[in-house]
């Protein structure tokens, strides 16, 4: 049966891929719409990254007389800032969505619909990487506008990277989520500041050789090190590193699937405690 | 066992309910209460503040987890299956809102998404004209009145002409005039439809006026149950608004009736 007819409301098929499908476009519709409306929304999400990136641009332009490195990869920093913005972005449009919808006193309304968690989860990573694209697609327009300097040039290995740091991001994005879901709108902060935390073992700027011996196991435990040691070695060396590739991969799966997990605790805790219902401004 | 209940009782009944239990550590919000609304009826959900009327709700939905018990929702175990419900449930709260930054419009088409709506546009036209919403549609939902609020959120709640509706104090902040045309569209709505409502209200007259059956319900238990007339004239008084008060504060059925004037005379 294809759909099921009563007086006058007709409803798709409520099961199978086609009906998720549906149910996430609804999401990220919700979420569109907002974006739609507000022009100061798209510069907000264009504005950090864009003045992150100019202001490494000038540093590039200093420093560059004076080291190798830059002389022989200009793109070195400004690179390195671009991929972080995806990590960044892309864990903060998960939060954001999800902190949007709580400010909202939504989630009641859209849990008992028939959307199912992996859904919502489904329409926040989408939407995060809407987010992220505009971001830092806004900020690498304007570094080849104004320093002439294509991110691009990195070839398809970039592919790789911009995946490997959304996907850490998503999986950062959903535990904060979870831990906002499970002590509420106090928690909110964790949104802006949680990605901040792996920064310095991230290897963002700097090879995680320079790291202290304890801190670059941690280093080599974060997706996001592989990812900053694979762009370096293309950038300075010329190689695409699989060994880094498949690293990352490996651990971005384990982080999503614990991002979920903790997502679905925090979602399962808030229904044993009654506070789905309750959660809002 | 696949979680669908194909007995003959839950052909009849809507919902039924089965030793539902709440506990919040300690605190016992709902002590293993059992009740069943039969389809096509409009039953209240009654009791005063406490007496665990939200928390049955929520249950109900799915969004609360009981400590114990069951609960059958058009013969399927919400516990287990209530995907397979919900898209046939609506529900309106007072604990939930809508995005504020969306136009009334907009909001209703996310909704229509998430239920399926084949034709959400033609559904929210017509909802727009039996609602009086069509002045509206395109203003965001945070600048509307409080009344206005609520029949959007009704709206919300009739999207997919549910088969059954929970309702929690759907006229709660509505001045009378507006609450009677809410009323006279349930009415009207449920007549038609045949759809299953359970109602929680603080409001007497709504209730005398709209339900079929009441469920009374004090410090999380089900203390009594019937039709408006049957517990009026089982308490021995005029109306429901006395016998929700005998009820709340717990003075007992045999008592009020024999202290009645009718019992004495």
């Amino acid at each position: 049966m294809d759909a099921f007819a009563r007086e006058s409301v007709v409803l798709h098929r409520q099961e199978g891929v086609a009906a998720s499908a549906r149910r996430i476009r609804a999401l990220v519709r919700r979420h569109t719409y907002l974006l739609r409306k507000s022009w100061p929304r798209i510069v907000s999400l264009m504005y950090y990254s864009t003045v992150t990136m100019v202001l490494w641009a000038f540093i590039t332009i200093y420093l560059a007389p004076t080291t190798d490195i830059l002389r022989d990869a200009p793109g070195f920093f400004l690179g390195a800032v671009l991929l972080w913005e995806v990590l960044f972005r892309g864990q903060l449009g998960v939060s954001l969505t999800f902190i949007e919808e709580m400010h909202a006193r939504n989630l009641g309304s859209l849990f008992v619909s028939p959307l199912r968690l992996f859904e919502f989860i489904g329409g926040q990573v989408v939407l995060s990487a809407l987010r992220t694209l505009i971001g830092v697609g806004g900020a690498c327009l304007v570094a080849w506008l104004l320093f002439h300097y294509s991110i691009f040039t990195l070839g398809f290995p970039l592919i790789a990277f911009f995946v490997q740091l959304l996907v850490f991001g998503w999986a950062i994005g959903l535990a904060v989520s979870g831990m906002i879901l499970r002590w509420g709108m106090g928690a909110e902060e964790l949104a802006w500041a949680a990605v901040f935390l792996i920064a310095p073992v991230s290897g963002v700027y700097y090879p995680i050789d320079v790291l202290p011996a304890p801190l670059q196991v941690v280093a080599n435990l974060l997706p996001s090190a592989h990812a900053f040691e694979g762009m370096r070695a293309l950038l300075l060396n010329g190689v695409f590193r699989w060994d880094h590739f498949w690293f990352a991969a490996g651990l971005d799966l384990g982080y999503l699937a614990a991002g979920i997990a903790l997502f679905a605790a925090a979602l399962r805790h808030a229904r044993e405690q009654g506070t789905l219902l309750q959660m809002g401004e | 066992m696949d979680g669908t209940v194909t007995d003959a009782s839950t052909q009849a009944q809507a919902i039924t309910v089965v030793g539902l239990s709440k506990n919040y550590g300690t605190v016992e919000a709902v002590k293993g209460i059992s009740f069943a609304v039969r389809r096509g009826t409009t039953t209240a959900l009654l009791g005063g503040n406490g007496a665990g009327k939200t928390t049955t709700l929520s249950m109900l939905l799915g969004v609360l987890r009981p400590t114990a018990g069951s609960i059958v929702v058009l013969g399927e175990d919400m516990l287990q299956r209530s995907h397979r419900v919900l898209p046939r449930m609506n529900f309106t709260s007072p604990y939930v809102d809508l995005p504020k930054r969306l136009t009334v419009s907009e909001n209703l088409i996310v909704f229509a998404g998430l239920y399926g709506l084949r034709d959400p546009r033609g559904r929210i036209a017509e909802l727009a004209l039996r609602l009086d919403l069509g002045g509206i549609l395109d203003r965001p939902y945070g600048k509307l009145s409080a009344g206005q609020r609520t029949r959007v959120l009704l709206a919300k709640a009739l999207l997919n002409e549910p088969e059954v509706l929970l309702l929690d104090e759907p006229t709660a902040s509505l001045d009378p005039d507006i609450g009677d045309r809410m009323r006279s569209y349930l009415e009207e709505y449920q007549r038609a439809s045949r759809c299953t409502v359970l109602l929680a209200s603080h409001n007497m007259g709504e209730v005398e006026r709209m339900c079929d059956e009441v469920i009374m319900l004090r410090a999380g238990t089900v203390v009594d149950e019937g039709s408006p007339a049957e517990l009026i004239a089982r308490y021995g008084r005029v109306d429901m608004e006395e016998v929700f008060l005998d009820i709340a504060r717990g003075a007992a059925r045999e008592e009020i009736a024999a202290a009645s004037p009718e019992a004495q005379g």
